[in-house]
């Protein structure tokens, strides 16, 4: 079906299912190991062989020779593939580097061969009889030396790196109020506890790949290009991934080489990155470096607005776009924004949680506190008086909806934020220094084309099949409350099938799009099945009712069993969005508040309370929903405090490449967060009413924590992670 | 990972005498960083030593009135121990606050002496290191260096020894007891057992060939306010960037050693003399001569301020 304008009422209103508290339906098979991650299909492929990476040693250069008949000879190798034994290959249309590398080695890590072998223990000690010899080249590592020669990079996603209205270098020269700064965001690392794994196996010149994935339709079709064969021939199924963050939004090394490997040593392989080769061989968030400069005047009001950002990418990479939500996100009349990107040698950076916006927000959302503490106004009121209900840029295209002042106001009451004192360093508990900071969220609530198959079987069991993947995020049960609301069955009668690429192509999990695309992909197959069963009982569609597993049309009442048959009944379908994206900005917003202590000798600080108060148009399950916000949140602080992917700028690497030393909060770290959602529901974007919130909890959560020790302590630091060596340097 | 053999020991002498035979030996005991690091290929024993069933498990009162705490006694039940809690409280503070529960399970007395530095270019292969791979450089001073000494450490190496559990040993003043191959004991203060890096940063300590460590024995308790405070990036699970183990007596004279900034268990008794006058006096003496990088010589100034909070919290107790 296509969606083409606003929704009306729908069987979704009745929010029997959705809307609903509700249990991870997979959860038991979680909790007890039953559900199948990509490394464990031990039935499927009961006797594998284990292929280990090799990567490069260098960051820039040639492999000058590589010698691996030792680990050819070596106990229990089948097999050793490298650039030059695996036959043609292609790349990807998402992928920037080569998976597998050589002669040129592109960056540091970068795979030059996999070896197979019986065991792991094998093929790791194969890996280290290949003798490489590498002619090393100069490389660029450093974005702020790159920075000089970034460039204007092309549109992506349909939007343009730049933006202007007004008049922004007169207003900002004569605006009252101005602040101009610098902020630095580094590098991070997805981090997601299941590593990049894949199990492949070929029956002819078919292939089967078990992968850890977010995008199936599109990993098919770049695994295809890759190995230059039709991506009908190639299957991919990842129905249960250990967290994605983004980083498994395409294919990586570990499926190319688990399927060359396979193919080299006749039999199925299994490959999964080591901690240690996950920073730089696959990619990670992008470091940047933003400048803004806001002007205001007396009444608080923004005058001039300009928000600029470098960032660096392999040659053919995309650019980390910081400033695009900031763009529209505030009123004022003159403003600019920018994005640049620099050619870096580094690992490919690419997607991870909100990309562009969340480091955006980590820079903009400090700048926000700064001008309003300039003007001398609490930020809170700085931001309610510079609220904005159209696109600043463009007038006549207004938000769809947006509560950002009820979230602001909601969690200011809520937090006790008026008890803040507005002077920073004035607030001690003991040897604590204590500080409040607010910060807000935004992120955007695109969808995509998402499609899905739901059957009735005889038994009265709907099931649902389609390629959308559950990253952890909850896929299973809001595509099961879905079909449950629409085909008028309890939940526990759904069985919901995901992540095969067998099944209709979906949107995939990304972008915060996943769960209102995908469950609205579910929404259309629903109603056509509910034609299907109008038409086998010849009534119409309208006159049918469904509900507790029975179609009423009438006088008839026929349980859904019995109208499916013994063959079953089937509908597929999927959502097309088409209405017009211009004339509504689709945003999700929230506001952050977060409490610090501050050690007053020693500079160390804690997290004491955090509070987000959302705004998502409809929520389809409460607890899942809150726990993407307090994961993002947990995630932002990492990104506040500590998170950072540190470039030796010699060697040309990220060094800190395991979970010892790129720390991510744990559970000390993290004290008493709480979540809320506005009631509110957004017919604009799809029938479900839904807009997303798995990106939109990282959104502005750093920035608060940062104006929370400037709160607490006085010392403003604009460069990330804000760490107790700057604390003190401050 | 490559191949090796396995025995398990008898007896610690036989231990010894089985690793002094056998130059590519190694015992293992928790193996909490042993088997990681084999499985790097930074470590490649070609013989492994199990010491695990030597009866070395026990935590004894000695007639001096202090306490011998067998090599193996894992890192949670020393903490847990009445009398270490009672007597060393210090000991017991500075073991929670290393590593995690699930390791502490495992890991040893004896292995947490002897764990190696953490820094990132010893755990990567493909970098120049000194420590795991003599002369061929070290890639950590040019390169990224925040988490590294700033003191006692040479052109060749500026890894720190990353144990919390040593540096309260320090403190109090610990002896490391041996057994050599030839069954004879040995006994090392532990200021003399780790050894500063020089030109062979390879050398960790004077363990000799085969020589096993069979307790740790502590001298009778001193009394005074005990301290550990850690200061890390994150609240738990985080190696020190700086830790201070301090023992302040009531006449406000007292001792001092420092994790986190130098290739040993820093401990400097001038520094320690000067406690009654402060921070700044104590920390003088404890940096004279550091040679800090750009990236860690906060380090200097963070100890001076771990030292007053530390002395602050002593005050407030």
């Amino acid at each position: 079906m296509k969606f083409t304008q606003t929704e009306g009422k729908n069987r979704t209103d009745r929010q029997k299912v959705i809307g609903k508290a509700t249990p991870r339906i997979e959860g038991a098979l979680k909790a007890t190991g039953k559900a199948t991650y990509a490394y464990e299909w031990h039935d499927i492929a009961p006797k594998p062989a284990f292929g280990y990476v090799l990567g490069a040693a260098i960051a820039k250069g040639r492999i000058t020779s590589m010698d691996t008949s030792g680990a050819e000879s070596s106990a229990g190798v089948l097999a050793v593939v490298t650039a030059e034994n695996a036959g043609p290959l292609d790349k990807g249309n998402f992928n920037v580097v080569k998976l597998l590398a050589g002669p040129e080695i592109q960056h540091y890590h970068q795979a030059i061969a996999v070896i197979v072998a019986r065991t792991f223990e094998e093929a790791r000690a194969g890996a280290t009889k290949i003798k490489v010899r590498y002619a090393s080249e100069p490389g660029v590592y450093d974005l702020e030396v790159a920075k000089e020669t970034a460039v204007k990079p092309p549109a992506r996603w349909g939007n343009e790196p730049d933006s202007a209205a007004g008049d922004f270098a007169g207003a900002f020269a004569a605006a009252p109020f101005k602040i101009d700064a610098t902020y630095h965001t580094p590098a991070h690392s997805h981090a997601m506890m299941e590593p990049f794994a894949s199990i492949a196996a070929w029956k002819g010149d078919e292939l089967t790949v078990w992968t850890a994935n977010q995008m199936i339709a599109w990993s098919r079709a770049d695994l295809a290009k890759t190995l230059k064969m039709p991506p009908e021939k190639v299957r991919v199924v990842s129905p249960y991934v250990g967290g994605g963050f983004g980083g498994k939004l395409w294919i990586r090394a570990d499926v190319l080489l688990a399927a060359l490997g396979a193919r080299a040593a006749k039999r199925p392989v299994k490959v999964a990155l080591p901690r240690p080769m996950m920073a730089n061989n696959t990619v990670h968030r992008p470091a940047t470096i933003q400048r803004v400069r806001l002007g205001a005047g007396k009444d608080g009001k923004i005058t001039a607005f300009a928000h600029e950002n470098w960032a660096g990418n392999q040659k053919g990479g995309s650019t980390e776009t910081a400033t695009l939500a900031s763009r529209a996100l505030y009123a004022g009349a003159n403003r600019m924004t920018s994005n640049r990107n620099a050619t870096l040698d580094l690992p490919e950076g690419n997607a991870m949680r909100a990309p562009g916006d969340a480091p955006g927000s980590m820079a903009f959302e400090i700048a926000i506190d700064e001008i309003a503490e300039k003007v001398g106004l609490d930020p809170v009121e700085f931001r309610v008086i510079n609220d904005t209900q159209v696109n600043p840029e463009k007038p006549a295209q207004t938000y769809s909806t947006r509560k950002l002042i009820q979230c602001l106001k909601t969690g200011a009451e809520k937090f006790g934020w008026s008890k803040r004192n507005a002077k920073p360093g004035a607030v001690r508990d003991g040897n604590w220094l204590v500080g409040l900071g607010v910060a807000t969220a935004y992120r955007g609530a695109p969808t995509m084309n998402s499609g899905a198959r739901v059957r009735i079987e005889s038994s009265g069991r709907v099931i649902v099949e389609t390629d959308m993947t559950d990253i952890g995020t909850g896929s299973y049960t809001i595509i099961g409350q879905t079909a449950a609301e629409m085909m008028g069955v309890p939940l526990d009668r759904v069985d919901v099938r995901l992540g095969d690429s067998n099944f209709p192509v979906s949107a995939g999990s990304g972008g915060q799009f996943g769960a209102v695309s995908a469950t609205s992909g579910v929404y259309a197959a629903c109603l056509k099945l509910r034609e299907a069963i109008a038409t086998k009982l010849g009534v119409a569609a309208d006159t049918l009712e469904i509900d507790d597993g029975f179609a009423v049309a009438g006088s008839k009442r026929v349980a859904l069993g019995e109208v499916a048959g013994t063959e079953g009944l089937s509908a597929e379908d999927k959502i097309e969005f088409a209405t017009d994206r211009e004339k509504h900005l689709h945003y999700t917003f929230g506001a952050h508040f977060v409490e610090v202590g501050v050690h007053a000798i020693t500079s160390e600080v804690r997290v004491r309370r955090m509070l987000a108060v959302c705004h998502a148009g409809r929520i389809l399950n409460p607890p899942a929903a809150r726990n993407q916000i307090i994961g993002a949140m947990t995630m932002g602080v990492g990104a506040a405090l500590m998170e950072e992917l540190v470039v030796d700028k010699k060697v040309g690497f990220f060094v800190n490449h395991d979970l010892a030393s790129y720390e991510v909060p744990v559970h000390a770290d993290i004290p008493h967060q709480e979540c809320v959602f506005l009631d509110d529901e957004d017919p604009t974007v799809s029938p479900m009413k839904a807009l997303g919130v798995g990106e939109l909890g990282i959104c502005g959560v750093s920035a608060a924590v940062a104006n929370a020790v400037y709160n607490a302590t006085g010392k403003r630091v604009r460069d990330y992670p804000i760490t107790i060596d700057k604390l003190m340097r401050t | 990972m490559r191949p090796f053999s396995y025995e398990k020991a008898a007896t610690p002498a036989a231990a010894a005498s089985a690793a002094a035979k056998n130059p590519h030996a190694k015992f293992i005991a928790g193996g909490t960083n042993l088997l990681d690091l084999m499985k790097l290929e930074i470590e490649k024993p070609a013989h492994l030593i199990d010491v695990n069933g030597l009866a070395l498990d026990k935590v004894e009162a000695t007639p001096e009135g202090g306490l011998r705490i067998g090599a193996l006694v894992r890192n949670t039940d020393l903490a847990a121990h009445d009398k270490v809690r009672k007597d060393y409280p210090l000991l017991s503070r500075a073991l929670l606050a290393g590593a995690s529960g699930q390791l502490r399970n495992k890991a040893t007395t004896a292995g947490n002496l002897l764990q190696r530095t953490r820094c990132p270019y010893f755990y990567d292969t493909n970098q120049a290191c000194n420590k795991r791979a003599p002369g061929t450089g070290c890639g950590a001073l040019a390169g990224f260096s925040r988490q590294l000494a700033v003191i006692g450490t040479s052109n060749t190496c500026i890894a720190t020894h990353p144990s919390d559990m040593a540096i309260a040993m320090r403190a109090l003043d610990a002896v490391v007891d041996t057994v050599q191959p030839d069954g004879a004991q040995r006994h090392v203060a532990i200021a003399d057992f780790h050894t500063l890096p020089g030109d062979k940063p390879q050398v960790e300590n004077v363990l000799k060939p085969g020589e096993l460590i069979t307790s740790v024995t502590l001298p009778k308790p001193v009394g005074g306010a005990q301290v550990y405070h850690k200061v890390r990036d994150r609240a738990s699970y985080a190696f020190a960037l700086v830790s201070v183990g301090m023992i302040v007596q009531k006449d406000g004279t007292g001792r001092l050693a420092v994790g986190g900034v130098a290739p040993k268990p820093w401990r400097v008794e001038a520094a320690d003399a000067e406690l009654p006058r402060g921070a700044k006096a104590v920390a003088a003496k404890l940096f004279a001569g550091a040679k800090p990088t750009h990236d860690n010589e906060f380090k200097i100034a963070l100890t001076e301020r771990v030292i007053e909070a530390s002395l602050a919290d002593l005050r407030r107790a």
